[in-house]
């Protein structure tokens, strides 16, 4: 009868949906949204037939806390490194030796003995950027190379400004900015910080990802947020122009690692050793825009790539950026309180 | 005599025993999927937070409960009164009844309308209120981004009519929210209005009008109280779900004006506090409960009901 | 009275009902509208293409997105669709007993909670279960959402039931007919509209849902609700038109058909 019509239904979309699955394998892959180059996985699926899945998220905290729950379903992962280590030490990732892989000849040796994982035996390099400021020069023309941007913006930004919702970018520009260093536990500093951030958030319209195409919709005309979105966002709005804070800017690297309890280990691994391929490795960064970790990449990269202002510091500037070193536990404990009541 | 009430009982026990069997599919998928995960949840309430999410099993605190409204000050570790915290409470609440203001004044008039049809038309007017009310919630929410935009339609409609200069904004405030929620609940309101309105007993109102009252006199003393049933079950259908919204202050809040729904997902996800984020879950229940109980007490009172 | 006194009719009521259809409206024909935009934007007309439906057939995430979805929808409207039959028939045409009310607040236990509490407790418990289990598959997703599709399918059912009486049922039992078979050639025939409204009402429901899928969800298991929510932070292009315009025609179909079946009469 109807049941059984039903019933059959029900069949065929179980069918349906296992009929996605058809490939060899299958490959999970979390990692930041808008951040994976399409072609590159499809060309990896057709070279090892394999089914990549690519879920984004949008922290680290996120993807961190979803991993940690369990049952995530996921084999690779791509933490920043300021994070790593956490990943590491809670023992979430496999040690899957990426530098006996065969590619890793490729792998700059800058990027090779990194504080957040030595000698790369967890993660190979995805992408490294810089957080800097994004400003639409037809709202404001002054000076771009400074944090005041958004912690004192000038009057035409107001309310027009987003600010990457990542609390050790935001909390780095901000110590600089009020003349601290980075892990400064001195309250007398965190205190300026807080007060600081507390005064400017008003000011900002959003604390969100995603501001490229905000960017082009005029939604936005500032942002605290990363080189690579902005160079896309000039891509779609000519008027977008990339500020280096001369207080103090944060480097960042994403690795892609393994996790400890993938279920597709091998294809995991082809994966990591397929990426450390220049001319995938090319791919990634056309995509996303940000530079690689991978030597000879840039000649597979797009011309307009090679001297684009957000991928090239100043040399006044260049010693304004560093890489941000985990904090002791108790020092990222108030930064924390901190960023919590910022954010609310 | 007593073997045949022996009898009757025995077929009575029989009947519910098996009344229990027939709903005990249903009662057992909602136990382990709906309602068994809320005791879980409560236990993890009063567990030490874990360093990266999740909860420290079995070593149990009160620093989830604490922090749903007190704070340590960072500096001085003096006891406060989270005011972030309450903040978002209040412009839950807030949003929340203004989103049921709103949805009454316009549903209202368009629930009277559809009920005052003729029996055909009013099967169609129904219908279209019905449609919105089944399409997606995100879908809609987006549709109302689209809408509320800079480059949306209300502003380039605006700004061709040269009636404003510069675009308003309305994505990303407290307004754009409020505008969205209106939007997705409005099927809401209209639909328990229409349904006590179809049932207003028309020769009350004539009554009135005999007794020469003005229009608006009959609507307020006539109407509005033997619809008053509808005017609540709407209020609370809207109120609730307005509280735990999420995808709507999602999409239009920019991360930044956080409602409960928001404020809950934090502390699951960038925040790693599980047991703050579980015991703000339950206030959340438990106001929306109260909620539920003034509706029940309303709705159930003699003389409530019209006729 | 002059008789063209209308007493049904307020003033300015209908002119704010109309505003009020124009306003519903509205952002959904927007919506539907820019799908069929030949450039890439939202606000400015280029012309009429149907560019942006094929990007979306096209687009492998997509058609997973919809096929999960869809899969989903029919075993977990199905399951609850059976199980909330059963329950109502246990719930209805009674004497009032023991734990009757119990029943009732249970079953419509998920309609009283927020979403978003449902959703971050059964992404505890869920979490936990697919760590011990090793199991990490949609039976989660379809699990959860067969429990809150349960109250909406048991809705129509019960209704239906309650307008039943048992005349015929128990000139069946007369004539000897056992219970199973008084019940498949009696009771379920007049019943069948309140199911198959049931069934769809439950359909609509969990195709709809975004929130517990988004908590519930493993890597790889977008639904095509949870796949435009991470769109819609970033790109958003009239692909997105394009996708909702199917997904909203879908719900217009179901809802006209589920329209139709309640209102036929036994």
């Amino acid at each position: 009868m109807k049941f059984k019509l039903t019933a059959a239904l029900a069949g065929l979309a179980m069918l349906v949906g296992a009929g996605a699955a058809h490939a060899d394998g299958e490959l999970n892959i979390f990692n930041w949204g808008n951040y994976t180059s399409p072609d590159m996985i499809k060309k990896f699926e057709d070279k090892y037939k394999v089914k990549v899945t690519i879920t984004d998220y949008d922290a680290n905290d996120t993807a961190l806390a979803k991993v940690r729950a369990g049952g995530h379903g996921f084999d690779i992962v791509v933490p920043s490194a300021n994070y790593m280590p956490i990943w590491i030490k809670e023992g979430l990732l496999l040690e899957s030796r990426p530098d006996q892989m065969e590619n890793f000849k490729n792998v700059d040796e800058r990027w090779v003995n990194v504080d957040w994982d030595p000698g790369r035996h967890y993660s190979v390099p995805w992408q490294w950027g810089l957080t800097g400021i994004i400003v639409d020069t037809s709202v404001y023309k002054g000076d771009v190379n400074t944090s005041s941007i958004f912690l004192d913006p000038p009057a035409e930004l107001v309310g027009k400004i987003n600010v990457a919702p990542e609390m050790n970018d935001v909390m780095y520009a901000t110590i600089r900015y009020v003349g601290g260093e980075w892990c400064t536990a001195d309250k007398e500093v965190l205190k300026k910080v807080r007060d600081k951030l507390v005064e400017a958030k008003p000011k900002w319209i959003a604390m969100d990802y995603g501001v490229i195409e905000k960017f082009a919709s005029r939604d936005f005309a500032a942002a605290y947020y990363w080189n690579g979105a902005a160079m896309r966002a000039r891509a779609q709005n000519p008027a977008v122009k990339f500020g280096y804070p001369k207080e103090g800017f944060p480097y960042f690297m994403d690795s892609a690692a393994i996790l400890k309890d993938a279920k597709n280990v091998e294809n995991a691994k082809l994966f990591l050793n397929f990426i450390m391929d220049p001319e995938n490795a090319a791919m990634i960064s056309s995509f996303a825009r940000y530079a690689n970790g991978i030597k000879g990449s840039d000649k597979f990269m797009p011309a307009d790539m090679k001297d684009a202002p957000e991928l090239i510091v100043p040399k006044d500037l260049e010693a304004a950026g560093r890489f941000l070193k985990p904090c002791p536990p108790e020092v990222t404990d108030i930064y924390t309180k901190i960023w919590t009541e910022v954010l609310k | 005599m007593l073997s045949a009430r022996e009898a009757a009982e025995n077929a009575r026990r029989q009947d519910v025993r098996n009344r229990w069997l027939l709903s005990a599919p249903s009662l057992l998928i909602i136990f382990f999927a709906a309602v068994g995960p809320l005791f879980v949840m409560l236990l993890y309430s009063v567990m030490a937070k874990g360093d990266y999410g999740d909860v420290k099993l079995w070593q149990f605190s009160a620093d989830g409960w604490f922090g749903v409204f007190f704070q340590r000050d960072i500096f001085d570790d003096t006891l406060a009164l989270n005011d972030a915290h309450v903040a978002i409470f209040a412009r839950s609440v807030k949003l929340s009844l203004a989103t049921t203001l709103i949805t009454l004044l316009l549903g209202f008039p368009t629930a009277y309308f559809i009920a005052t049809r003729s029996e055909r038309s009013r099967e169609i007017w129904l219908f279209l209120i019905t449609i919105p009310f089944w399409t997606n919630l995100l879908i809609r929410t987006y549709a109302m981004q689209e809408v509320i935009r800079n480059e949306g339609v209300i502003n380039t409609a605006l700004l061709k009519l040269g009636l404003i200069s510069a675009p308003v904004q309305m994505m990303y405030t407290d307004m754009g929210i409020l505008f969205g929620m209106a939007y997705v609940y409005l099927p809401l309101m209209v639909l328990p209005l229409y349904a006590s309105m179809e049932r207003l007993d028309f020769r009350l109102v004539e009554a009135g009008y005999d007794l020469y009252a003005t229009r608006l006199k009959v609507l307020w003393r006539i109407i509005i109280p033997m619809v008053k049933p509808g005017i609540i079950a709407g209020s609370i259908l809207v109120f609730i779900p307005s509280l735990g919204a999420y995808v709507t202050p999602r999409v239009l809040g920019g991360g930044k004006n956080m409602m409960l729904g928001n404020l809950i997902e934090l502390q699951f996800g960038q925040g790693r506090n599980w047991p703050l984020g579980a015991a703000i879950s339950i206030t959340l229940m438990a106001i929306v409960m109260v909620a539920l109980l003034f509706y029940v007490r309303n709705a159930s009172r003699p003389g409530a009901r019209h006729g | 009275m002059a008789s063209h006194f209308d007493v049904k009719r307020q003033r300015g009521f209908a002119a704010v009902a109309m505003v009020c259809f124009f306003l519903l409206y509205l952002p959904i024909a927007t919506l539907v509208v820019f799908a069929f935009n030949a450039g890439s934007s939202l606000a400015v007309w280029e012309g009429v293409s149907l560019t942006w439906f094929m990007a979306a057939w096209n687009n492998s995430a997509v058609q997973e997105a919809a096929a999960r979805s869809f899969a989903i929808a029919v075993i977990a409207a199905t399951i609850a669709t059976a199980a909330a039959t059963m329950a109502a028939l246990a719930t209805t045409r009674t004497e009032p007993y023991r734990g009757l009310t119990f029943k009732y607040a249970f079953i419509n236990q998920p309609l009283m909670v927020p979403e978003i509490v449902t959703a971050v407790a059964l992404l505890i418990v869920f979490s936990r279960i697919k760590a011990w289990t090793g199991y990490s598959g949609l039976g989660f997703i379809v699990a959860a959402h067969t429990a809150f599709c349960i109250p909406f399918a048991y809705l129509p059912i019960r209704a239906r039931l309650e307008n039943m009486d048992l005349t015929l049922e128990r000139a069946a039992a007369d004539l000897y007919a056992t219970p199973w078979r008084a019940f498949r050639r009696v009771t379920l025939p007049l019943l069948w509209p309140g199911i198959l409204a049931g069934f769809m009402l439950a359909f609509v429901i969990s195709l709809d849902d975004v929130v517990i899928t988004e908590f519930v969800k493993s890597g790889g298991q977008d639904t095509l609700p949870t796949y435009m929510l991470g769109q819609l932070r970033r790109i958003v292009t009239p692909e997105i038109n394009a996708i909702s315009t199917i997904f909203l025609a879908i719900s217009v179909l179901v809802v006209t058909l589920f329209f139709f079946i309640s209102r036929r009469k036994v």
